[in-house]
């Protein structure tokens, strides 16, 4: 079994900053990501994407060379296309590659794998044409796809960014039909001030707004009732606008209410996790080093909090100084500095997310809407197990099966949590997630039944 | 709550455990018209009650338990009319496989002993039978044991409807409770929990993997260890197998339920921890069920693991549990310990606890799960402190 | 309707889909591929048999899986393109019968 001083998992911009850090710092690093280049999902592509699609992506996306580059050349060991499946208590890791699982054991371990987008439970939304937001972002960055009647449906920064991006490959969206109201910008706006100290997002954001503006792309704001009709897949979005009914025919519809932790792994391990108000979604408990509950486990990136790329980089260096640090590598002279980086990156947060917060119609789904896709379990569903006096999550997934299909509750997992705890009137803090268990990730029984034995402490780390 | 800390509240059974025992029990002593509060640590069917594989097997039980476990099918078979609530419950062939001759030979010897006692619920398949039973079965698979009127059903769901069918018959459940301290004064007895004392004529001890402890606070000696053994589930396949199937020379229990997914277990464990509620898996061990359950079905080749699990079980160290009434203390009964076996028993086990408890006597045969068959170290159960 | 940019210069890679043929671009996964040529149907559930596509593209949904040379469930989203793949819907729970 291959063992390092530091095993990271994701190869976005806090997994490779943090493996870059600690390489230079004379650590011996393993890196395991499930895509075939690094990038994670922000920099999908961004070794070999070609010059046009750079310049349609923008700078804040080419950003990601320089980071892949310094990876590439770190030193860590990289595995890519490896599905981590399993983490054991003495942070030894099962991975799938290739059809075949291998094992390699850390003293420290990095959890980077980043964000997911928040589920988004609405009528229509299993459709084929339906997809999320980064769904079309991954086509347009990774394939250069770009679809020519979508309408984006939602709230969030990413819908923007998008849409400036569809307008810049020659297709702007067809419409923009936007959860948010009015009421939200005076909500949001007491959030300013701090919010100024990231003024370059503001600017940024201004820009894209100004972009989708002159490219005529009709905006619908306030929207609710969403409902996505079609047969065999999506024909029109459906909503209404203060009292008036609104339908645009369109064969692709993006969805997207913002993004949240990818929390599986960190649940896996048993780390504590918090529910955090204004992101409306759990967050690991992180020492200021990022330090989870459990010892030597350290998450960075989206995963530990949603807060962008540059963050994500800057807090995969953090934890990087501090395992260097309390392996002797390191005196730990920048960890202060990048902490007050790292808070100036994040004024903006509290702005956006009181903004951009996710829509009541997706949060508090009707009771005939799908919210568990796989097992295709409603939220009425939910409501009656726990009138009937299913307590939380695993209660009702034992009960309904809601979680217990392929994507093993990464689609549903927040909304069943916050429908619990609207119908039982507490907190999604007290109700809690999804107990998760191995595989991470699907995993063939003949995998499991060829799995090697492998000495696990009887080699020198 | 309505009652202060300070108050007493008086009932007449206590249950430590929400388990199926716990709430099996609970609901039966509500039946013969007591009053019932029932302390859960965690939240009902939390651990082994509510994660295991869901086996209603009359077919392999201990001697001993073989009154107890027919008893129970007898409830099994009008589940649905007890409880309003179908748990789940399908009746199946229970198989227990031979891959040798010498296995089934030993397989023969059972159900010769069996028929000795007057048991005649096992029968011996043969390959052709068996093969009948389990068209996908490997072909170097020789005969069978069966029970055939056995079944499964789905463990959460059916604790969670004698949960449901007590509350409605009067059982107070006090969830995320844990028990402080079991004593006796006088003739009553008295748990502290959740800040609060309340005072019953008797407790029951339903507490699974943690029934040592309360045990010893009873004031016996019950020798009971953590155990996790760790089972797979995977995605919804077509029907291909509809009997629950064990094996004879290596740990197995497979079988697919009706919603496509197929659970295997078969008792290798993974690690408990008790103090935390967690257990951890032994990929290491596990992949000796994912290879038995392809050796035995090779067809399960190509299906995918969702999920694998443990829940934590009271284990005692000769396999059957202890019912009864406690050595030393008048008022006090046993139920746990079942050893990863105590699903099937819920239902039977605790009527006749109930019985025991409110009429003082059974016609069960209990004998032999006193808890008086492990040595005694203690012989006084926690008094108040003055 | 999806479409690339740019007709690019790198080498095509072609495949089958339910029998069609399908041309693709170096780079492209099964999904992104199957999207720019106008399908959108990549399964059906095991429980209503409804129809279901790509939703997330990074493979986490599994809402893609289909069956590649005869395996199931592959996520269409995370496996490269390759000469001469057959390609099918997953139609359903697997057959696990099928030897």
């Amino acid at each position: 079994m291959k063992a390092c001083d530091l095993a990271i998992i994701g190869a976005g911009p806090a997994g490779m900053a943090a493996a870059t850090e600690a390489a230079n710092a004379g650590l011996s690093v393993i890196v395991l990501d499930e895509q075939p280049a690094p990038g994670g999902q922000i920099y999908r592509a961004i070794e070999t994407v070609p010059e046009e699609r750079r310049k349609i992506l923008g700078p804040d996306y080419a950003h990601g060379a320089g980071i892949a580059q310094a990876f590439r050349n770190c030193g860590a060991t990289y595995i890519p296309e490896a599905t981590v499946w399993n983490i054991n208590p003495d942070l030894s890791i099962d991975y799938s590659r290739h059809g075949g699982s291998a094992q390699v054991s850390a003293k420290h371990l990095l959890i980077a794998t980043g964000a997911v987008e928040r589920p988004t439970p609405l009528p229509g939304w299993t459709l084929p044409g339906v997809t999320t937001a980064g769904a079309l972002q991954i086509l347009l960055k990774a394939h250069g796809g770009v679809g020519d009647d979508v309408v984006l449906v939602g709230s969030g920064p990413l819908l923007y960014l998008l849409a400036q991006q569809m307008i810049a490959a020659g297709k702007p969206p067809k419409a923009i039909v936007e959860t948010i109201d009015r009421e939200r910008y005076i909500k949001a706006a007491r959030h300013l001030p701090r919010a100024l100290a990231g003024f370059g997002y503001l600017r940024k954001g201004l820009s894209m707004m100004r972009q989708i503006r002159q490219a005529g792309v009709p905006r619908f704001s306030g929207a609710h009732d969403i409902r996505i009709e079609g047969v065999h897949r999506a024909e029109a979005v459906v909503f209404s606008v203060g009292g008036k009914a609104h339908r645009i025919e369109t064969t692709s519809v993006a969805l997207h209410q913002g993004v949240v932790p990818n929390q599986q792994a960190t649940r896996l391990l048993g780390c504590d996790h918090a529910w955090n108000e204004s992101q409306r979604c759990f967050v690991p408990k992180l020492d200021v080093f990022l330090e989870s509950s459990i010892e030597n486990v350290f998450v960075a990136g989206d995963g530990a909090g949603i807060a962008g790329a540059k963050s994500a980089a800057m807090r995969g260096r953090l934890a990087a100084l501090r395992v260097a640090q309390k392996l002797g590598h390191s005196n730990g002279a920048d960890i202060r500095a990048l902490q007050a980086d790292l808070k100036r990156d994040e004024a903006v947060r509290p702005f956006l997310e009181a903004l951009y917060a996710p829509s009541r119609d997706i949060l508090q789904p009707a009771d005939e809407t799908i919210v568990c896709r796989c097992e295709e379990v409603t939220a009425g569903a939910i409501r009656r197990a726990v009138d009937l006096g299913a307590p939380g999550p695993n209660q009702v997934k034992s009960f309904l099966r809601s979680g217990m299909g392929p994507c093993q509750g990464r689609m549903c997992g927040l909304a069943v949590s916050a429908i619990i705890a609207e119908r039982r009137k507490e907190e999604p803090e007290a109700i809690g997630y999804y107990r998760l268990r191995p595989p991470l990730k699907p995993l063939l029984l003949s995998e499991l039944a060829q799995l090697e034995p492998e000495a696990t402490r009887s080699e020198p780390l | 709550m309505a009652a202060g800390s300070s108050q007493d509240i008086t009932t007449d059974l206590l249950v430590i455990g929400g388990g199926i025992h716990g709430c099996s029990a609970a609901l039966n002593a509500a039946l013969r018209g007591m009053r019932v509060v029932v302390f859960e640590k965690d939240t009902v069917a939390r651990h082994a009650s509510g994660v295991n594989a869901g086996g209603v097997r009359k077919l392999g039980r201990h001697v001993a338990e073989i009154p107890l476990s027919l008893h129970s099918m007898s409830i099994w078979n009008r589940i649905a009319d007890f409880l309003d609530d179908d748990c789940g419950f399908q009746p199946a062939p229970q198989i227990k496989i031979a891959e040798t001759e010498d296995e089934l030979d030993t397989l023969r010897e059972r159900v010769a002993e069996l028929n000795g006692l007057g048991y005649t619920h096992e029968v011996i398949l043969d390959r052709k039978t068996m093969r009948g039973y389990l068209p996908a079965v490997a072909e170097h698979c020789v005969g069978a044991l069966a029970s055939l009127q056995d079944g499964f059903a789905q463990p959460y769901q059916t604790t969670f409807a004698f949960q449901r069918k007590g509350i409605e018959k009067g059982v107070r459940f006090l969830e995320n409770t844990p028990v402080d301290r079991v004593f006796k004064t006088g003739k009553d007895w008295k748990v502290v929990a959740g800040g609060q004392t309340f005072t019953g004529r008797f407790v029951l001890n339903c507490a699974g993997a943690w029934g040592g402890e309360i045990a010893r606070q009873i004031g016996d000696h019950a020798p009971v260890s953590a155990y996790a053994p760790m089972m797979i589930v995977t995605e919804r396949v077509r029907p291909f197998c509809d009997a629950v199937v064990g094996a004879t020379g290596r740990p197995l229990s497979f079988k697919q339920m009706p919603n496509g997914t197929v659970v295997i277990g078969g008792g290798r464990p993974g690690i408990p921890d008790p103090a935390t509620n967690r257990t951890h898996m032994q990929m290491a061990q596990l992949r000796h069920s994912a290879q038995t359950a392809i050796d035995i079905f090779p067809i399960m080749r190509g299906a995918q693991i969702v999920r694998s699990w443990a829940g934590i079980e009271g284990l005692m160290p000769d396999g059957i549990p202890v019912i009864g009434p406690a050595l030393h203390a008048e008022g006090a009964f046993h139920s746990f310990g079942f050893s990863a076996h105590g699903f099937q028993l819920g239902p039977g086990v605790g009527d006749i606890v109930a019985e025991l408890i409110a009429t003082g006597r059974t016609q069960a045969p209990i004998a032999p799960f006193s808890v008086g068959r492990f040595s005694q170290v203690s012989t006084k159960p926690n008094e108040e402190l003055s | 309707m999806f479409k690339r940019i740019k007709a690019t210069e790198t080498p095509r890679v072609s495949f089958s889909f339910e029998g069609q043929p399908i041309e693709a671009s170096t780079g492209d996964t099964v999904a992104s591929a199957l999207m720019l040529s106008g399908q959108t149907h990549f399964r059906n559930t095991p429980i209503s048999q409804s129809e279901r596509g790509p939703f997330c593209m990074m493979g986490v949904c599994f809402e893609c899986l289909v069956e590649i040379d005869g395996i199931p469930n592959r996520q269409a989203c995370m496996i490269p393109v390759r000469e001469g793949m057959v390609v099918r819907r997953q139609k359903g729970a697997i057959g696990v019968e099928t030897e």
